[in-house]
């Protein structure tokens, strides 16, 4: 097992707002198919973390990011997403007046490196909507504007569908889904748990570990990975909640 | 501009200033704008008698009335009306030599795939656009249907007493002192007249027209829908237009009899040397629908508000408009509805977008008369920033006479987000592609209300216009 290597991985990794330093060294690996859980309370800069590895301009970052083996600390966020990173969004964007369907056309021609014939592209879309039990008039609708928070995490996991990263990151994507679109959210994200790619699970809440088993779970707390362990973790977070960890570090908030 | 200068109109021309050819004087016409300037341009022309009064009276009006107060004062200050050419031949030799025409224009040209003999005529080199083969079939139909589509000049010669009836009907020419002196020196620009219910098929485009004078830079235009009829016009093309001419005035009368539909779509792209101001005006009657529909692009300043009278019951009035202001522009356009008649609807929905330093003002004016009951009417403007010093300024009017209205008002200003651009750039765009995916998406709901071939051609365009906004 040891040859194996990561798919992705963070070496002390540090990132600043300004003049705030929200994530102060965090390091972890994922391998070739497994899930991993990052948990935190509140405002803890989960959110921070996850932008900050995409490469969101807004923040500084020290230390080393590697996706498959390869340095891309220094990459811009679209250079990132065309080797094969994704990150779906807590709080999707809109992009008034630019369909779905012309978006990810672009954004698959982007991460194949060639364009998409028309009609294939149109097959492939309609399948994983169906997959995703989405209607067809979505592909016509704008890009996440007026979209109901449900909508919009539905369409980050049709993207992940779509696009076929290598390492994604999922930030909060079972935020404002009610229980039945989870339940269908949920196999989708199943489905992009493949043997070759690694997915990270950022909530705050153990709601959505109920359909998607973590291999590994993470506590992350005042800008640190302070706990690691299997699904119990989890499991012992939404029993016991935050404050037993925070004791434990010490200080305290 | 405080003396008047007097002028016997009744004289005969060549003998008082002792020109016999007047094709010749032309060629060699002094700058600057005078009775005899008009009086020349009117004989030229052939005109009727009251064709030729109404000229030189309007330029009375021009000379009389003072520039505006309001817009841009500094770009404004800085027309000199001496150091103009009012008229000229473009029928007898072209105004410009193809060297002249700026690199710039050369290369959008070439990069929108324009066909030579389009280039010529868009850069004023040639006098004629070729497309006599597709004006032939339409021709034909529209004689079949009793429509009149010509050019104004031919208008006025073969429809006299048509265009007598509403000519300066909806624009009179003590309107502004701009659309004073179009009255006093127009040429070319189209004539149409639709009878009682025929419904022209095609968009009616100023391509199709033969018409050396059509790039004019006094254009007179008169549309006549009669009752129950539709037209569609389109004026102008995407691409960019260069003119040696800096000052180019137009004016736009548009009439919409009982339950006629008159739609006029612009797309203005002036080379960046040209002040473009403009007067357009529709008269809605009863049951009537007037769409403008008006995309400005070019020219240094443009100051364009077109308006929509609504006279008769339950008359309609749209302007959609988009501005694009890159650096050194000032697009300053807008729109105005009057409500005169009850149960009058109006919709304003204005988008612009400011560039490096370009400026995009919306001014705008929503009027109901006191006894115009049961109005409904909504103004929307959308202002989109992208870069450095980038401009927008809102100047919404709405005088309300009547309280059984409705009234919405909605103003937005973004910025070109980093949070749209980072979102669309984690999914592998580049920064140059999600930059034109956001501006596309801003200008959507104006360019899918274009013909096919004018959305594809605006699409490209702003993708050049937006190059090399990166870094």
């Amino acid at each position: 097992m040891s040859e194996r290597k990561p798919v992705f991985a963070v070496k002390d990794l540090h990132v600043w707002v300004g003049e705030k330093e929200v994530v102060k060294g965090v390091s972890l690996e994922v391998f070739p198919g497994e899930v991993h859980a990052i948990m935190g309370p509140n405002g803890s800069g989960k959110t921070t973390l996850v932008q900050a590895i995409m490469g969101h301009p807004a923040y500084t970052v020290e230390g080393k990011i590697f996706l498959g083996g390869e340095d891309i600390t220094a990459l811009e966020p679209d250079e990132k997403a065309r080797k094969g990173m994704f990150l779906a969004f807590q709080y999707p964007v809109a992009v008034p007046g630019v369909t779905v369907a012309s978006f990810l056309r672009a954004a698959v021609a982007a991460r194949r490196g060639q364009e998409v014939p028309v009609k294939e592209f149109r097959q492939e879309l309609l399948a994983r909507m169906e997959q995703l039990e989405m209607d067809p008039a979505f592909a016509g609708r704008y890009l996440n504007d007026g979209f109901s928070g449900g909508e919009k995490k539905r369409l980050e996991i049709l993207q992940l569908l779509m696009l076929q990263p290598t390492f994604a990151m999922l930030d909060e994507t079972d935020s404002g889904l009610d229980i039945d679109a989870l339940k269908v959210v949920a196999p989708g994200i199943n489905a992009a748990a493949t043997p070759e790619r690694g997915l990270l699970l950022v909530t705050h809440y153990q709601r959505l570990l109920n359909y998607v088993q973590p291999h590994v779970v993470h506590v992350f707390m005042q800008g640190k990975l302070v706990a690691s362990g299997g699904p119990e973790l989890a499991l012992q977070l939404e029993e016991k909640g935050y404050d037993w960890l925070e004791a434990s570090l010490g200080g305290g908030a | 501009m405080s003396s008047t200068p007097q002028l016997d109109i009744n004289r005969d021309y060549a003998e008082r200033y002792g020109f016999a050819d007047p094709v010749e004087y032309f060629a060699k016409a002094p700058k600057g704008i005078n009775h005899e300037v008009v009086e020349m341009i009117s004989r030229l022309k052939g005109e009727p008698e009251w064709m030729r009064q109404l000229r030189h009276r309007a330029l009375d009006i021009f000379f009389a009335k003072p520039m505006p107060s309001w817009g841009n004062q500094e770009l404004l200050g800085q027309i000199n009306f001496d150091e103009i050419t009012y008229y000229a031949r473009a029928t007898e030799k072209a105004e410009t030599s193809w060297d002249d025409v700026p690199e710039n224009i050369k290369r959008t040209f070439d990069r929108l795939g324009i066909p030579e003999a389009e280039r010529k005529f868009l850069a004023g080199v040639s006098a004629q656009y070729e497309s006599e083969v597709v004006y032939h079939s339409v021709k034909k139909e529209l004689e079949e249907q009793g429509v009149i589509f010509l050019d104004m000049d031919s208008g006025l010669r073969e429809h006299p007493e048509l265009v007598r009836q509403y000519f300066g009907t909806v624009i009179p020419p003590t309107d502004n002192k701009f659309a004073a002196l179009n009255s006093a020196v127009w040429s070319g620009g189209s004539f149409i007249y639709v009878p009682p219910g025929v419904h022209v098929a095609i968009p009616l485009q100023a391509y199709f027209r033969i018409n050396a004078e059509r790039m004019g830079q006094f254009e007179r235009t008169l549309i006549i829908a009669d009752e129950g009829s539709r037209v569609h016009y389109i004026e102008g093309c995407t691409a960019p237009v260069y003119s040696s001419n800096s000052l180019h005035s137009a004016v736009v009368e548009l009439v919409a009899k009982k339950g006629a539909y008159i739609r006029y779509t612009t797309i203005q792209n002036w080379s960046h040397n040209v002040y473009n101001l403009v007067t357009k005006r529709a008269m809605a009657f009863e049951d009537a629908v007037v769409e403008w529909v008006d995309g400005n692009l070019g020219s240094k300043l443009t100051m364009k508000f077109p308006c929509v009278v609504l006279r008769g019951e339950r008359a309609h009035g749209e302007i959609l408009s988009i501005a694009f202001a890159g650096p050194g522009q000032h697009q300053d356009a807008g729109a105005k509805v009057i409500h005169l008649a009850p149960n009058t609807t109006s919709k304003i929905t204005s988008k612009s977008i400011s560039k490096d330093g370009g400026r995009a003002s919306y001014r705008g004016l929503v009027k109901i008369r006191k006894g115009a009951h049961g109005c409904k009417t909504s103004v929307q403007c959308d202002a989109l920033l992208i870069g450095q010093g980038a401009r927008t300024d809102t100047y919404p009017t709405m005088e309300i006479a009547e309280d059984d209205v409705r009234v919405e008002h909605e103003a937005r200003v973004s910025k070109l987000g980093d949070e749209q651009l980072f979102y669309l750039r984690s999914r592998g765009l580049t920064e140059e592609q999600a930059r034109l995916f956001i501006v596309n998406g801003f200008i959507e709901p104006f360019v899918k209300e274009l013909p096919m071939e004018y959305a594809v051609e605006l699409n490209r365009l702003i993708a050049l216009e937006m190059e090399g906004s990166v870094g």
